[in-house]
């Protein structure tokens, strides 16, 4: 089945790709509400699986299939901006298949096995560096992500190096090739505990508040030129506005993470005034989504990949933005730190800022890998509910969270004596915790309601020649 | 390709922008970081970390302890802060809890029993005991983590 509308062939490896991000995003949601439940329930699914194991395979899993997600844009993305096929098309299949051999491996391992027997399985005693948050992956996986990086990025720079050199496709490129430099920090375990949080914060912080706010912005300014028809010279000024932002924020803003863990005092400062800016560019944004949308050539018939691209911007304002701004200076931050306010921004900042962005990428391009410029009315009516569902859960979970952080701070934190144990006060959050589990089940909801949209029907009213182009074209064809 | 815009901002100045203000901060940034360098040790009292100490942290990493408690507020927020464990509780309570898991109380959080040795949990309370030692400009706020 080759589609009608792709401009290059090649293009087709990414249907793969999100195809994939997406049922491993399913897998994140169902160790999600089993962590949320555990929160409520101490020993729910004990001994067999603990709460640490599907914490590791929650946060692993959603860095995976983000990686899916952003590896299937670019084998989109790339070959349409460079005006030429994919360097390799065949690669680009090879390194789906290991990753997602990979992939799986890992977080079969992660339940099967206790980890510390995992560890001596996988030679941790060479190198080792399991057992630090989100980088719990096992050496062979790890050296295996920067392989399959090194090769993807092979794959798309030399697509890029033959074909038309946009500055969407450049961004996008030093936003991946970012990704996978920094990666390489991952490595590096100190037998210091404070050096080995420094590095680990290359890896953490320089990603999702660095080289991804890259590639978030190349993907986003992708969607807006594709589904608004504003002159690229215009879209192209606001990327380079934006990224340079993020970047002058981002990179000192690293600070905020030193505040408390063993670094110089003077990261108080630069970390707080620097990350107080943060919210810049996300704010950027958002004014230049609505502002494409404003001044949009055509109407796009794909309506739903306009709304999750401007949803993106929002939300991603929002999580990133505003939640990380609450508790960023350093005297909130003293009193905020490691609280359930840090799991509030956590969840908000990566739904709005990296979920939203490839589900906006996969909405606009998924269409098209099947043959159609757009979907039909009633799916992509599936889709918007599933945006307002996913994102209103995404919100009563955050509040909920938000609720229970004030309270952990006010009862654990503040009191300068007779303060309450990490355990009492925990009892005293049930509320919030239960309020949480409700929004986490509206949310796989509505990520259900999401998959449904691949394979909704056209509505009975929808006469199939007015469903936009594909459907169209098709007819005709069979005609 | 130069649009040359009412504000007379064009696209060529954002890239300046972007590539000069990226250039000068991951400069700044690198400097920093040498400097943290040099001053880490004092910090955190590099000395004292000895082969016990060592030991403990792997013992800590392939446990993924990191899963459940925060270390220095950094981690899962499901279990108490234990960067400061060993000023709430001192030695031998942190020994005799870790070696009394599960608790098995129905409908509470559970840590896993891991068998360790004396020896381990020895090593694990050295570890703690540095931890506790950081330089972390004065946080926790209190000795409850």
């Amino acid at each position: 089945m080759q589609a009608t509308t792709l401009k290059y062939k090649s293009q087709a490896v990414a249907k793969y790709y999100f195809v994939a991000a997406l049922v491993l995003f399913a897998a994140q949601i169902i160790f999600g509400l089993t962590l949320g439940l555990q929160y409520v329930i101490g020993d729910l699914a004990f001994p067999y699986i603990p709460f640490n194991q599907a914490r590791m395979v929650h946060t692993n899993l959603l860095i995976v299939w983000l990686l899916f997600g952003f590896m299937g844009s670019a084998y989109y993305l790339v070959p349409e901006e460079s005006e030429t096929e994919l360097y390799s098309p065949r690669l680009a299949m090879v390194l789906f298949w290991v990753f997602l051999a990979a992939g799986a491996l890992t977080i079969v391992g992660y339940l099967a096995v206790p980890y510390a027997k995992l560890a001596e399985l996988t030679g941790n005693e060479l190198l080792g560096t399991m057992g630090r948050e989100f980088l719990e992956q096992p050496l062979p996986t790890k050296v295996g992500i920067v392989v399959v990086c090194l090769a993807f990025l092979f794959n798309i720079t030399m697509t890029v190096l033959k074909g038309r050199k946009t500055s969407i496709s450049l961004v996008l490129l030093m936003g991946l090739w970012g990704l996978a430099l920094m990666f390489l920090f991952s490595f590096v375990n100190p037998d210091n505990l404070v050096r080995d949080k420094m590095y680990w914060w290359f890896v953490v912080h320089l990603w999702v508040e660095g080289v991804w706010e890259l590639i978030m912005g190349a993907l986003l300014a992708f969607v807006l030129i594709k589904t608004t028809g504003v002159d690229r010279e215009v879209i192209d000024k606001w990327l380079y506005v934006i990224i340079a932002m993020a970047l002058i924020t981002g990179i000192l803003g690293t600070g905020h993470h030193f505040f408390f863990i063993g670094m110089p005092g003077y990261w108080l400062w630069v970390g707080s005034i620097f990350s107080a800016m943060e919210p810049i560019p996300f704010f950027m944004m958002t004014v230049f989504a609505f502002n494409m949308v404003q001044r949009r050539r055509r109407d796009h018939p794909n309506q739903a990949a306009l709304l999750w691209a401007v949803g993106t911007s929002v939300m991603a304002f929002l999580g990133a933005g505003l939640w990380g701004f609450m508790h960023t200076l350093a005297p909130v931050n003293y009193y905020t730190h490691g609280t359930q306010l840090t799991a509030a921004h956590g969840h908000l900042a990566f739904y709005g800022a990296y979920v939203l962005v490839v589900i906006a990428m996969i909405s606009y391009a998924m269409p098209t890998l099947r043959g159609r410029e757009a979907n039909s009315h009633r799916a992509q009516a599936f889709e918007m509910w599933s945006f307002w569902i996913m994102t209103i859960s995404m919100g009563l979970m955050v509040l909920a969270l938000t609720g229970a952080g004030i309270l952990q701070v006010w009862l654990q934190r503040m009191p300068t004596e007779g303060a309450m144990s990490f355990m009492q006060t925990q009892d005293q959050l049930r509320f919030f915790y239960w309020l949480r589990v409700a929004g986490g089940v509206t949310f796989l909801l509505g990520l259900l309601t999401y998959l449904y949209s691949f394979f909704a029907a056209p509505g009975t009213h929808e006469d199939e020649a007015r469903v936009p182009n594909g459907m169209l074209h098709r007819r005709v064809k069979a005609a | 390709m130069n649009q040359v815009k009412a504000s007379g901002f064009t696209k060529q100045m954002a890239r300046n922008m972007f590539y000069g203000g990226s250039v000068f901060f991951i400069l700044v940034f690198i400097a920093l970081i040498f400097d943290s360098e040099r001053k880490i040790p004092m910090r955190s009292n590099a000395e004292a970390i000895t082969p016990a100490v060592i030991s403990g942290k792997k013992l800590w990493e392939t446990r993924n302890c990191i899963g459940c408690h925060t270390l220095l507020g950094e981690g899962a927020y499901f279990a108490p802060e234990l960067g400061n464990v060993y000023k709430r509780r001192g030695p031998e309570f942190i020994k005799a809890w870790i070696a009394s898991q599960p608790t098995n109380i129905p409908g509470r959080r559970q840590m896993p029993q891991f068998n360790f040795t004396e020896a381990q949990l020895n090593d694990l309370v050295e570890f703690l005991r540095w931890t506790s030692n950081v330089n972390t400009e004065n946080w926790p706020p209190n000795i409850e983590g």
